[in-house]
Order: structure tokens, then sequence, then C-alpha cells
């Protein structure tokens, strides 16, 4: 045991450790007793000192901290407290204003990992806390001092997804001079805002809006648009990441294409138009919607019969139909922000709705009707008979709140809602409007005050889920609860308006793969701490933005891309930042040079070099730790996590705590 | 005597299962305080010696934590050797007398708060049923 003769498992006698125990409030104290951990902690070995505080994140924590290592000549600060995962770099920031290398603190998490999942039972939460404090007290004698790599940073970013909070992201990095790559999947940029007539709270038009951001865009030189474009693959790590693209195969050169339709026009092929959901066709060759940035044309590949009509309408001689390879790219860029956006709940999943039935629809389908230029250039008709509807059900939270689908609540349906009611009951006063809710959850700026406008507008809200929609010969009856009363309720209804869920994109989880990052239980791209890092992720370099992170409405989506494009341009304006050190290291007196190592690395960062050596270049090098548990000869060293200091926790955990 | 309570530790990974671990306690799920961890950046960097070495020094259950298969993990492949070292392992011990349940490996991501507390309860629910380690007899 070659491995156990190198480290020795005695304690290191050189050591001065400062123990910091945290009250966080009442967070710990509350089912810890601090006293008890601190008493504990100063019969330790190498511990110095130990004190306690009630908030030691605070400035006057922190500072204590600094003049222990000044005055006292601590050297390893252990602090017992929250997770590393969220103010371990608080901590290092302090350090390293001193003259204590930054990677000679251990923080130990009894707060997130001991006190609040044991809240109940203080003496066994005491007992734990007691052998966590051991563990990080003797991990810390092991540790050693490291220096930051430095990396530089490309001053370019990566936007995935050209919706309203990837535009602003865009427009943002692209005013302060970064070089963007927005990659849209769709023919044309704008997202699910393009699909909106109207937006709350001032009922202004969402094209109005959207529109002259959509053009900003286009003629920014700092932006390279990609759309009908998807990512095939990222690799790299923060500051440079290398991206391939897939451009998926238009048939029309867009460089010749100016967008004029008459492709459309002679094209035989009539589609299901997705844009107006399916409500009305579109042509096999044509533009994705009026407003369309790139204005150009795209060929759908599977329903075009290649005719080859639109080849000899095509004055400028932009189609070519025998073209079939998709495109690839690729480019370096030094951040990636995700502005993926949302899918809809698909009602079929509630059969009781009847979504089936042609007067049942979606509340983005009434959007599209409501739309000057959608299928019904902005009448409300019946989908069944083309009929004016005189009674209008809204049925909420279809697909939200609701423990047999998602448990969370998508945020926009009520003032979206009640958007559509307000500006129905304006355009046709004598409809009647019903909308049966479970709660109304108006909670932006200036939405209450747009709710009640819509009851003083008389339309008839009534508190309780609804059950059923039949349909009763040619009309529907919509039957449930009205809360209020205690009573069954039924509706006898011309059209139903189902108030469907913002679910987390299709392609959610595929793109989390590829950019190894995490969704969290809902499918949504998680982001690392809702407060301290509302936009990061797991992978430093690439943040989320917009409704890919959550449900949201158009004013946060577009803070956070806002919030995005400045994280993104305070990691790459200085050129060059300083990542953690957790590199893997070769002792080469004791390596073997058997290369199992070499055959293990996922990144194939260790390499058997000229010299007759294994190498690891660190650049390549992401610090999982995978080769140093393998090698046979113990030889590899995992900076920070190294098998001497694992083995002291294993120590610490295993002996009996008094 | 007092009733047995079983001293049992994990190996986790940051991005996964010790993020689990934290969301279990900021949602107040609560598992046993038997439960510690000693956290790693992955699950692959779990050396079989730690395992062995863990258990010869007494613990009564051991797991390695890490991101579910095939695809969430953030090095791409550390939990698939883990999954590997841990079914040799689960051979071995069983070989040196160790009951191969008293080791396990679970995938609980980031978002299983729940999950974490579910599986921590019944895992030390089973090494309590199983006693104390042989080796410390």
């Amino acid at each position: 045991m070659a491995k156990s003769q190198i480290e020795k498992k005695e304690l290191k006698n050189s050591s001065k450790i400062g123990v910091y125990v945290c009250h966080c409030g009442t967070n710990i104290a509350g089912s810890v007793d601090i006293k008890e951990i601190v008493n504990f902690s100063k019969n330790l070995q190498n511990v110095k000192i130990v004190r306690e505080h009630m908030y030691l994140c605070s400035e006057q924590g922190q500072n204590i901290i600094k003049d222990d290592i000044a005055k006292e000549g601590i050297d390893r600060i252990v602090a017992a407290c929250c997770s590393p995962r969220t103010h371990e770099e608080i901590f290092r920031k302090t350090l390293n204003s001193t003259n204590l290398n930054k990677y000679l603190y251990e923080q130990v998490n009894i707060r997130d990992q001991c006190s609040w999942p044991h809240f109940k039972d203080k003496e066994n939460s005491t007992k734990k806390a007691k052998q966590l404090v051991k563990s990080g007290i003797y991990r810390a004698s092991e540790l050693e001092p490291l220096e930051d790599r430095k990396l530089s940073v490309l001053k370019s970013a990566l936007v995935i997804g050209g919706g309203i909070s990837g535009i602003n992201a865009a427009l943002d990095l692209a005013r302060g001079g970064y070089k963007v790559y927005i990659v849209e999947k769709n023919p044309s940029i704008g997202g699910k805002m393009a699909q909106l007539d109207k937006t709350f709270p001032t009922n202004d038009c969402s094209a109005c809006i959207l529109a002259p951001m959509m053009v900003e865009v286009s003629n920014t030189p700092n932006i390279e648009l990609l759309t009908y474009s998807e990512i095939e693959d990222v690799l790299g790590h923060i500051g440079k990441y290398r991206v391939t693209v897939r451009k998926k195969q238009t048939f029309v050169d867009w460089k010749k294409c100016n967008g004029c339709g008459e492709c459309s026009i002679v094209c035989p092929v009539k589609v299901d138009n997705e844009f107006n959901c399916n409500m009305d066709k579109r042509k096999a060759i044509y533009t994705q919607f009026e407003q369309a940035i790139p204005m150009r044309a795209v060929v759908d590949k599977d329903k075009c019969v290649k005719c080859k009509l639109c080849v000899k309408k095509c004055q400028l001689g932009a189609i070519d139909l025998t073209e079939n390879e998709d495109e690839f790219l690729e480019f370096e860029v030094g951040s990636i922000i995700v502005t993926t956006g949302y899918d809809l709940f698909d009602p079929n999943i509630k059969p009781e709705y009847d979504y089936e039935h042609p007067n049942v629809i979606t509340s983005l389908e009434l959007e599209r009707m409501m739309c000057a230029s959608g299928p019904t250039k902005g009448e409300i008709l019946r989908p069944s008979d083309g009929r004016k509807p005189q009674t209008l059900s809204f049925v909420q939270c279809v697909g939200s709140r609701d423990e047999k689908t998602n448990d969370y609540c998508s945020r926009i349906c009520c003032t979206y809602s009640i958007k559509h009611a307000r500006l129905l009951k304006e355009k046709y006063p004598d409809m009647d409007i019903y909308m049966h809710y479970i709660d109304l959850r108006c909670f932006g700026k200036g939405y209450e005050e747009y709710y009640r406008m819509a009851r003083e507008k008389g339309i008839k809200f009534i508190r309780g889920r609804i059950s059923q929609v039949d349909s009763i010969a040619d009309r529907l009856e919509v039957s449930g609860d009205d809360d209020t009363l205690g009573e069954q309720i039924s509706v006898i209804a011309d059209l139903v308006v189902l108030a469907v869920a913002m679910e987390s994109s299709k392609d959610a989880k595929k793109l989390a793969n590829i950019l190894n990052i995490s969704t969290d239980k809902t499918g949504f791209f998680k982001e690392i701490h809702p407060k301290l890092k509302p936009v990061g992720t797991d992978s430093d370099g690439i943040f989320i933005a917009g409704a890919c992170q959550g449900p949201k409405e158009i004013p946060d989506a577009i803070s956070q891309g806002k919030a995005a494009a400045s994280a993104a341009a305070s990691l790459m304006s200085k050129g060059e930042i300083e990542i953690e050190p957790l590199f893997a290291q070769i002792m080469e007196d004791y390596c073997a040079k058997c290369r199992t190592c070499e055959s293990l690395c996922t990144y194939k960062a260790i390499k058997y070099n000229e010299d007759n050596k294994m190498e690891v270049d660190i650049a390549l090098c992401k610090g999982c730790g995978v080769c140093g548990a393998s090698c046979p000869s113990g030889a590899i060293k995992s900076n920070h996590f190294t098998s001497k200091q694992i083995r002291m926790q294993i120590m610490a955990l295993t002996e009996a705590i008094i | 005597m007092d009733k047995f309570e079983p001293n049992i530790i994990g190996f986790v990974c940051n991005w996964c299962t010790y993020a689990g671990a934290d969301l279990a306690g900021t949602s107040r799920y609560s598992y046993p305080t038997n439960i510690k961890l000693i956290r790693l950046m992955c699950s692959g960097r779990v050396d079989p010696e730690f395992i062995l070495e863990t258990f010869a020094r007494g613990a009564d259950g051991v797991f390695v934590g890490g991101c579910h298969i095939p695809s969430d993990c953030h090095y791409q492949q550390g939990n698939f050797k883990a999954l590997k070292r841990i079914t040799m392992l689960k051979k071995l011990i069983f070989e040196m007398g160790i009951e191969p349940e008293r080791l396990e490996i679970f995938w609980i991501s980031a978002s299983e708060g729940k999950k974490f507390s579910e599986v921590m309860t019944s895992f030390t629910d089973k090494i309590r049923e199983l006693g104390p380690n042989p080796i410390r007899e």
C-alpha cells in the first residue's frame, strides 16, 4: 500500500486554526447549541482561537477574522455557518485582502445541512454540528495555499434564443462594444412576444414595443444574427467557449432574398401556420410573420413538393431547391446567455376541459384572433361556425397550481386573461364575460389597478376551480365551484378560453446537457441562488434570463436579460479572470507511468509527453478528480480535494464525539 | 446500552447531491442526524480506498451521491466512474464480511431536496436494521 505510506494521518502541528461559529440570527442558533460548539472546538488540536458571531458574513464579522489573522497569527480559518456553495466566495475575498492565502479557508455547513433539516432535534443537531466542525478543522490542518489560474476572456458573447429577453441582453452587450452572436431556432427573432396583440398593464401594442428593438438588432453591426439555427455543441470553458451552430437549410440565399413574398404567393402547398397557432394556413415557402427580422423566406423541408414554381417566380434567383445540406458554423465566445423561453401547457392533458372541441381555445389562440394581423383579422369568432360569441368563459390555472400537472403558479395568466377580458369588453360591450379563478395574482406594478378596472367594466369574476367543460347543443357548459357562494355553478358559454400554463421548453434538457447547466424539478433552468446569483448557472460564464428560468412576464424577462448582459459584461470587461486552481497535479516521484489517468480523463487533459512524463494541461483540466481517484500509485494530487484532506475528514467523522 | 444509532457518511458531489442536501435544508425537509457529508467536486473523485477506510474506521453505512445517470454529470462521465467503483466495492466488502447493503450510490440532483430527505431517511432505517458495522465488534 504505497499510498498509505505517503499519506500519514497525523494532524499537522504547525497550523494555528481560527474557528468562527455563526449564529445566523436564529437560523443556526435556534437549533444548534452554539456555546457547546465553541467549547468543543477549543479542545481540538491546532485550534488557537474560537469565536462566535451573530452574522459572520457581515462586515463586522469579516473584520474579526481579518484582525485575528493580523494580530493572532492565525494561519487557517474554519467558519461554521451556511453553505460554501453560496458564501465561500465572501470569505475567500476577505482572506484575499489579508496576507493569508484564500485557499486556507474551510467552510462547515451547519445551517443548510444541520440546523435547518434537523430543526426539531436540538440535541442531535448539536452533536452532528460538532462532528461537522471537527471534520472541517481536521481538513483545515491539511489545506495548502494555492494560486488562482488566470484565464484570458474573449470579448464576445453568444445569446441563445432571440425572444424579448435575449434581444435585450444582446442589445445591451452590443451597445457596450462586445461582439454578440444571437442563435434563434425560428426563421425570425421576436419569440413569443411577437405573437401577442397587446401587453398589460398599459394595453399598448406588442409589436410597437418589440419591432423597434428587433430592427435595432438587425442594424447593429456588432450583432451577428443566426436565425433558423440551433446549437449543436459547446466546448471549452469560461472565457473561451467554442460553439458549433447548425444553420438549417433554408433553400433560399438570404443574401439575395429581399423578403418580397412573391414565392409564397405562387407556392401551391398549404401548411398549418404555427405562428397563428395552426388556425390558418401558410405556404411551404414562407416568411414567419409580417414584421419578421430578418425578413427572409425559408422552405419548409418536410412539406415542399419541389414543384419549383417559386424558383421560377423569384426574380432575384435566390431559391435553390437542390441544395440539401445543413451548414455548420464555428466561432468562439467569452460568455453565453441562455434565453430560450418557454412552451405552453398542452391542454389535452386535462381532457375534462374538452380542448378537442373547436370552441375551447387557449389564451394564445385568443391572442392571435385579437391581433389585426391574425387569422381572423382581429375579430373574435367561434371556430365552429364563425359566429361572434355572446358569452365567453375564461378558465384559469390550466396546468398551473395543480398537483396533477404543475405545482407552480405561471404568474402571468391572471393578468393576461384580465387583459383579454378588458379588451373584449371594450370592443363588444354587450358580451358576457366570466372569469373562473382560484386566486387572482395581479402582483406587479399597476396590475391591481388594472384588475379593478376590469371589475368596473362588468366582467364577472367567480372564485372556484372548474371541473368540467361539456358541449350542449352548439354551446358549452362550464361547471365547477363558486367558493364565495359555496355552491356548484354552471355557465353556458359560446367560447371557452383556457389560461394555459407556462412550461419549460421541450429542448431545455438537451441544451442543459450541452452547456453543462442544471434544470430544476419543473424543467426550467436553475439559477445558482435566487438572490445571490439570480442569473448565474453551475457553469461559470453561462447565464440564464427570461422565461427559460421560470414563468415570468415581459418586464421581468427584459430585466433579467439586462441583468445577464451586465453579468456577462462585468466578466468580459477586464479581458482576464481568475479561476479556482482545482486542477490535478502529477507527483512525479510516485508516478509509474501506467497511463491509467490518461485513458480516464474526459477532457484529454493528461498526456504522456515527449520527456516520457505524464503532464496535466491545466487549461483543459476541470478538476473533477477522476484521475486522482484511480491512480494506483497515489501519484495524482487533486488540488483542494487531496486524498490527505479527505482522509482527515473521514477520520474526524468516524471518531466518537463525547 | 443506548439504542443503536448508525454513523453514516456520504461522499457527495458539489453540483448535484451536495446542492440537493442544501435544498433539503432550505426547504426544511428533515432527515436523520446520522447523515454526515463530505463534499467533493465530483462523485468520480471517490477513491475506492476512501470507502474502505471509512468502513475500516467503523462507519455503519457509506454512500456516494452524484448527478443523475446518464447525462447530468457536471464533468460528463464522473458519475459512471463512481457507479463502476461502487459496483465493484459492493462485491469486495461482501468478501470482507461487510453487508453490501451498507454501501449505496444515489443519484440526487440539485433540485431534489425532498428526494434527498426521503432517501436519507430510508437508508438510515436500513442501516439501523442491519445493526453496527461487523468490523467494530
